[in-house]
């Protein structure tokens, strides 16, 4: 029989979770990644190209971290039906299992099932510098001759650490094909396990005392009390610096576009064209701009943390609190998200095994504020309480944990009366110092997906707004101010009988029209709405001039409360669509939230015009 | 004989004491056989050592196990799967 040999042009990196391997794969590919999903799912699809040490180009896809090509999440379904041909994925050329140097005890065992797919296998011994500082001695040569595939060595975080590596994929390897793969049984699991006790008894030599301090941080970090005394610290440090740095370099960004708007305002003639620029333009695109600094902050300790080992600890610190709502700690990560945007939050429940837990997290993710509605929580508190930042901070404090409340309480009628079994079996990795070139292209990859969405879906909406409010309703009568002339002051009129009852009137109700596609534009179509001049900030100063003066207090009261429920923007729907496979639970998540947030402003109304009258 | 009355589910385990595991507890069913199987892969087997390294707060939920280099978060349920002979 012949058997063709070719050069791998397409590899696929396999491994467990915490084994490095994103790392690794950011060294091999640098910025030459494309993330995208799975054709139906949200997993992420990660996808680049490395050159090997002749120069070829190689494609790499990173798969999804799994314990086991038998899933039991979707992340670990999306990788056996690649490697094992049942999706519309090509079949790799060439399968790289990367395990971690420090725990081939858990990781051969994967080694030992891709064996069996097929495909060509080169196996990455990755951390493999680690491992000689804790003093574990690999024989490389021994695990190759065990194993029957060639292994090499390296280091995910080191800049020459993937050279053996490389080196490695210009040697041709043979065709892949696909054989038939069953899931074995727990007899066929534990026979795999002897044979890796087997190879690891004989390649791996550890030292007498283990040198990890993971067990001793975690005595202080896991306490039951300093341990939930510490996670408390570190959410606040979060926040205090989301709102602080953040404010002051939204501030520098406000600053160039106000420059921006003035130069325009100087130089071009009063017309359409100048209305649409500089008012739809940079006042809509500019407004939703200044978040990019609170964004990339959230997720810079939310990578550092997941990154160096401490999230999961959170996760298993809170799991109790959580079932008392019927989810477990494997809910925080995606909760945790979602105060920067619910999208990536419903992404990362792909790692929550249980389906029914998922869908509770998915659906309960809007309720956690994300960034979006922090210049609307502003922008309303500030005009509440003017003059008075001690309670205008309490009070947005209130605010995020009345999501967060309603939010369990909302989990909690969800999973009522279903008593929770499913597993936690969650890994608490060894503690390590996050990988610098990992978390720059991991908050590259936030930052390029919130410029897209300014740049699309922001963008057209706040042009349609301005030209919603330019242009005069066929219908209208010739008296009164433009705004009222306009196609969306008819709108807003016709919007007024479904919002009247919860105090809001037709400037509202026209400007909550865009803000259900993109919360953030709220406060740039009021201003559009009050035809408000000059940049994001002096328009800020001139509506909660104009609010505190003319809306209510129910009013504001009621906004505010709207604001915390209301169902979120159109992108989160579509994610939620996805991920769930369904429009039922899309028009459910829709739903709830539109009637919990009707009658919370409902009754904040009525009840603050009650007492005030 | 001895044996037998050594032997403790690892949710029994004393904090910070270090076992063998002895065996698994058959489960009868479906959605425990999985459990059982995923801790196989995990690398709860026979003769190897343990350990609970946490327990949640209030002392309950969940448990932190150390088995091998790897920690795992276990429920008090999951873990009694597990038969262990404590370290004399």
């Amino acid at each position: 029989m012949v058997v063709d040999i070719t050069l791998p042009a397409h590899i696929a990196l396999l491994g467990n979770p915490n084994c490095g391997k994103t790392a690794l794969f950011n060294l091999l590919t640098g910025s030459r990644q494309k993330v995208a999903n799975y054709a139906g799912v949200t997993v992420e699809r990660k996808e680049g190209t490395l050159h090997t040490a002749s120069g070829r180009r190689v494609r790499v896809l990173d798969l999804p971290g799994a314990y086991s090509l038998n899933a039991i999440s979707n992340d670990e379904a999306v990788t056996r039906d690649v490697v094992t041909g049942r999706s519309t994925e090509l079949l790799p050329d060439l399968l790289v299992c990367v395990v971690d140097a420090t725990n081939l005890r858990l990781h051969l065992r994967l080694v030992l099932e891709a064996r069996r797919l097929g495909i060509p296998l080169l196996v990455a011994v990755n951390k493999s510098d680690r491992a000689e500082r804790l003093g574990i001695r690999i024989d490389m040569n021994r695990l190759e001759s065990e194993l029957g595939v060639p292994v090499v060595r390296t280091v995910g975080v080191s800049v020459s650490g993937a050279r053996e590596l490389l080196a490695r994929l210009d040697v041709p390897v043979s065709t892949a094909a696909s054989s038939a793969w069953h899931a074995p049984d727990i007899h066929a699991v534990t026979h795999t396990q002897q044979e890796v006790h087997r190879i690891y008894e004989a390649v791996v030599t550890e030292p007498a005392v283990d040198h990890d301090p993971s067990d001793r941080i975690d005595r202080v970090l896991m306490h039951p009390w300093w341990g939930l005394l510490i996670l408390t610290a570190v959410l606040f440090v979060i926040f205090i610096a989301v709102f602080s740095i953040g404010d002051v370099l939204a501030g520098g960004i406000e600053a160039g576009f106000g420059w921006l708007a003035g130069l325009l305002a100087t130089r071009m003639d009063d017309g359409l064209l100048r209305g649409l620029l500089v008012e739809g333009v940079i006042g809509g695109v500019g407004g939703v701009l200044v978040f990019l600094p609170q964004i990339l902050i959230l997720f810079f300790f939310i990578l550092a943390l997941e990154s160096s080992g401490y999230l999961p600890r959170a996760a298993f610190l809170l799991d109790r609190p959580m079932s008392k709502a019927g989810l477990s700690g494997r809910s925080f990560i995606p909760l945790l998200s979602s105060f920067a945007c619910a999208i990536p939050g419903i992404m990362a429940t792909r790692s929550i095994t249980d389906r029914h837990a998922r869908l509770t997290t998915i659906l309960i993710a809007p309720l956690m504020a994300c960034s979006a509605r922090i210049p609307v929580y502003t922008l309303l508190v500030a005009a509440l309480f003017p003059g008075e930042p001690f309670t205008a901070t309490l009070i947005m404090v209130g605010l995020y944990a009345l999501g967060v409340a309603s939010a369990m309480a909302v989990a909690w009628v969800i999973q009522r009366g279903r008593r929770t079994r499913t597993p936690l079996l969650m890994e608490l990795p060894s503690y390590e110092w996050p990988d610098v070139r990992s978390l720059l292209i991991g908050l590259w990859e936030r930052a390029m997906i919130f410029l897209r969405r300014v740049g699309t879906i922001i963008l057209a909406l706040t042009i349609i707004m301005w030209a919603l409010y330019t242009i005069p309703s066929p219908r209208a009568h010739a008296d009164g101010s433009p705004m009222e002339r306009s196609i969306a002051g008819e709108i807003g009129r016709g919007l007024e009988y479904v919002f009247r009852p919860i105090g809001f009137n037709e400037h509202i109700a026209i400007a909550l029209v865009p803000g259900m596609a993109a919360r953030e534009v709220v406060v740039s179509s009021l201003g559009l709405v009050y035809a408000m001049e000059g940049d994001a900030d002096e328009v800020g100063a001139q509506l909660e001039e104009r609010i505190s003066a003319e809306w209510s207090l129910a009013t504001k009261l009621s906004l505010l409360l709207w604001m915390v429920f209301a169902p979120q923007c159109i992108s989160t729907f579509v994610a939620v669509k996805r991920e769930t496979g369904s429009w039922k639970y899309m028009w459910l998540m829709g739903g709830y939230l539109f009637a919990l947030a009707y009658l919370a402003s409902l009754f904040t109304y009525q009840l603050t015009n009650a007492l005030t009258a | 004989m001895n044996d037998q009355a050594n032997e403790v589910q690892l949710d029994d385990l004393p904090l910070r004491h270090w076992a063998v595991i002895h065996t698994l507890r058959p489960a009868v069913a479906p959605a425990d056989r999985e459990l059982l199987l995923r801790l196989t892969e995990l690398g709860f087997l026979p003769g190897e050592r343990v350990r609970i390294t946490a327990e949640g707060p209030g002392g309950r939920e969940p448990l932190a196990v150390r088995v091998g280099h790897t920690t795992f978060a276990l429920r008090r349920r999951e873990a009694s799967f597990i038969l262990v002979r404590p370290h004399a």
